[in-house]
């Protein structure tokens, strides 16, 4: 836990120029450091990384199941591969190429989904990737990770390219309020307590953890209803411990991700609860299973209540509390 | 390949006729595999592992050792009798082919010594070829990447994803073999959905293509030994091939796809195998 206030919270970056930055460090230290893209050098702001190391980055064009079969081939021979690709086509364009070629054959090919979930807005729906959790999750031997803010984004691409097997990290593409301190401890499949409390606790992952967070300032201050914020940055392996504590502990659970709310987040946690006995009150937030609205990042957010308002109207829903 | 390099043309000759042998044996055994595909593409195999490849058990993790990629992995048996015959693992081990809890299933797996990659969906060990060729390039390792393709499956439009980036980036050092058998599960693959002529395909993509007998293991290791045959393109072997081919009833016959022979159908085609086996061996 390492907040306990919103007067400390400064606007970061966005996640993505993070993972470029991040990458351009490792890069320079390391020249088996290799970034594959498919025409999305820009919107992957890997434009400064392709001028400084020409010779690490590979150009693959528009052609996703060919940047991750030869993602899988250089990994085989010790690149440390990072195949950059928006997240709605490098996840199902891609998805053969993923099972085989990455997660069946262990190539430790680190796959990253940029402009994920909605990012990309008003695109529409060919460019959200509201399924790519649920797609990866039934994928053996695939770590999916959704960091949330410039910290989380920095340490999962530090640890990926040390990581001796596939992982799938997604970015969007908005600037993120600084969450966490950056001497925190940072580990795939342990998640971080934003908040403490034990009224109810809200399990988030990536750019819903802000909003999340904001509902609990609120609640506190309004309602007097102290809320455990979790920052559930690793979709797979689930940190077992932390939600079953928090089931444990509070009175119930509420998860918010940015993604269908079929075969994500909230499944993922309902089903690891029901099946060791815990049974408490729960709801999963996301996008429903419906035609997705026209609108901003924000604006979906808004309209599917992933916003401090409609994560507050969700939790006193929970709780019983009008 | 040194130890190989004293491998006479009459010895390969035995070779494929054995191999040919054991494929019936293991698949019989099994219940279960590909018949045609793997005698179709049975001499390339024996060609580049006792021939070419400059690959063994001792230097399978050396990274400047030739890989071998089988992009057509439902062939996967005609595989397993060539690295257990040059010694990756012991050939008792294929007694447990497609059985319960055996890493010797009906597709490459890197779980098998001397698999350099898992495949079996098709259109795939094409890209990863790519990935392997790019790497020696980016390390100025002289290894070489051959992969194996079914002329069915090139109808995956990822071959052709993987075809462009190998000539962008000048992959000399790749080499496809597509085996030409002009025969699929449905039937002819011009029927099924007409590739030809592939020459053109893959010339009009910037790759070097020459058309080579599958069968001849003579004319195969003159062609494999010549590669680079343009410098700064890859090159692509469309090698004539028979699905079947060495079972005379196998031969052509979209049946034998994937096919297992009866008690009957087996004793007849040993009895071929094992004919043919003795004729080479007094010519010998």
């Amino acid at each position: 836990m390492n907040r306990q206030s919103d007067t400390d919270i400064t606007m970061g970056k966005t996640n993505l120029k993070v993972f470029s930055k991040t990458l351009q460090a490792l890069a320079e230290k390391d020249k088996d450091v290799i970034a594959l893209t498919s025409d999305s050098r820009g919107s992957g702001k890997l434009v400064p990384f392709s001028e400084k190391f020409p010779d690490q980055l590979v150009e693959i064009g528009i052609a996703e199941q060919n940047l991750v079969g030869v993602s899988a081939g250089l990994a085989s021979c010790g690149k440390k591969v990072f195949a950059v690709s928006p997240a709605c086509f490098l996840t199902t364009c891609a998805l053969e190429q993923i099972k085989n070629d990455v997660a069946y054959a262990d190539n430790p090919v680190k796959l990253i989904g940029i402009s994920a979930g909605v990012s990309y807005g008003a695109l529409g729906s060919t460019h959200h990737s509201l399924h790519d959790f649920a797609a990866l999750r039934a994928v053996h031997n695939m770590t999916i990770v959704a960091p949330a803010d410039n910290f989380e984004s920095q340490k999962s691409i530090e640890l990926a390219s040390e990581y001796n097997h596939p992982v799938y990290i997604r970015f969007g593409k908005k600037p993120m309020p600084l969450l966490h301190h950056q001497n925190m401890e940072f580990t795939f499949g342990k998640s971080i307590k934003l908040k403490d409390g034990n009224d109810l606790a809200i399990i988030a992952t990536g750019e819903c953890i802000y909003p999340a967070y904001e509902a609990s300032l609120i609640l506190e201050r309004e309602k007097g209803i102290k809320m455990r914020v979790i920052s559930m940055h690793t979709i797979k392996p689930l940190d077992q411990e932390m939600i079953f504590a928090s089931a444990r502990e509070c009175s119930g659970i509420l998860t918010i991700e940015e993604h269908s709310v079929y075969g994500g987040l909230g499944e993922a946690c309902a089903s690891m609860l029901l099946e060791n006995g815990l049974y408490i009150p729960f709801k999963i937030m996301g996008i429903p299973d419906e035609y997705t609205i026209t609108g901003s990042q924000t604006e979906i957010f808004n309209h599917y209540g992933i916003s401090p308002d409609g994560i507050t109207q969700e939790a006193l829903k929970l709780l019983k509390i009008k | 390949m040194d130890r190989n390099k004293l491998m006479t043309l009459a010895e390969l000759k035995i070779k494929s006729v054995e191999y040919r042998k054991k494929i019936l044996y293991y698949i019989k055994k099994a219940n279960a595999g590909h018949m045609g595909g793997s005698l179709s593409c049975v001499d390339i195999l024996n060609v580049l592992y006792n021939s070419v490849l400059h690959v063994s058990p001792d230097i399978i993790e050396n990274p400047d050792r030739d890989r071998y990629v089988q992009s057509k992995g439902h062939s996967v048996e005609a595989l397993y009798v060539v690295l257990a015959d040059r010694g990756f693992f012991p050939e008792s081990e294929l007694e447990k082919l497609c059985r319960y809890d055996s890493h010797f299933v009906g597709h490459p797996t890197r779980k098998v010594n001397g698999i350099e990659h898992n495949t079996g969906a098709l259109g795939h060990g094409l890209s990863v070829s790519v990935g392997i060729a790019l790497a020696a390039k980016m390390d100025q390792r002289v290894y070489k990447v051959y992969t194996l393709l079914g002329d069915g499956e090139m109808t995956e439009g990822s071959n052709w994803e993987a075809a462009l980036s190998a000539s962008h980036y000048k992959l000399d050092n790749l080499i496809a073999i597509v085996d030409y058998n002009q025969l699929q599960i449905t039937g002819l693959t011009r029927e099924v959905c007409n590739t030809d002529p592939l020459e053109d395909k893959f010339e009009a993509f910037g790759w070097h293509v020459e058309y080579i007998n599958g069968h001849d293991l003579e004319e195969m290791n003159l062609a494999f030994h010549a590669i680079p045959l343009s410098k700064e393109k890859p090159t692509c072997f469309i090698a004539h091939t028979v699905k079947g081919k060495g079972i005379s009833f196998m031969e052509n016959d979209i049946r034998w796809h994937h096919g297992v022979p009866d008690d009957a159908s087996y004793q007849q085609a040993m009895e071929e195998l094992e004919k043919e086996l003795k004729l080479l061996i007094t010519q010998n």
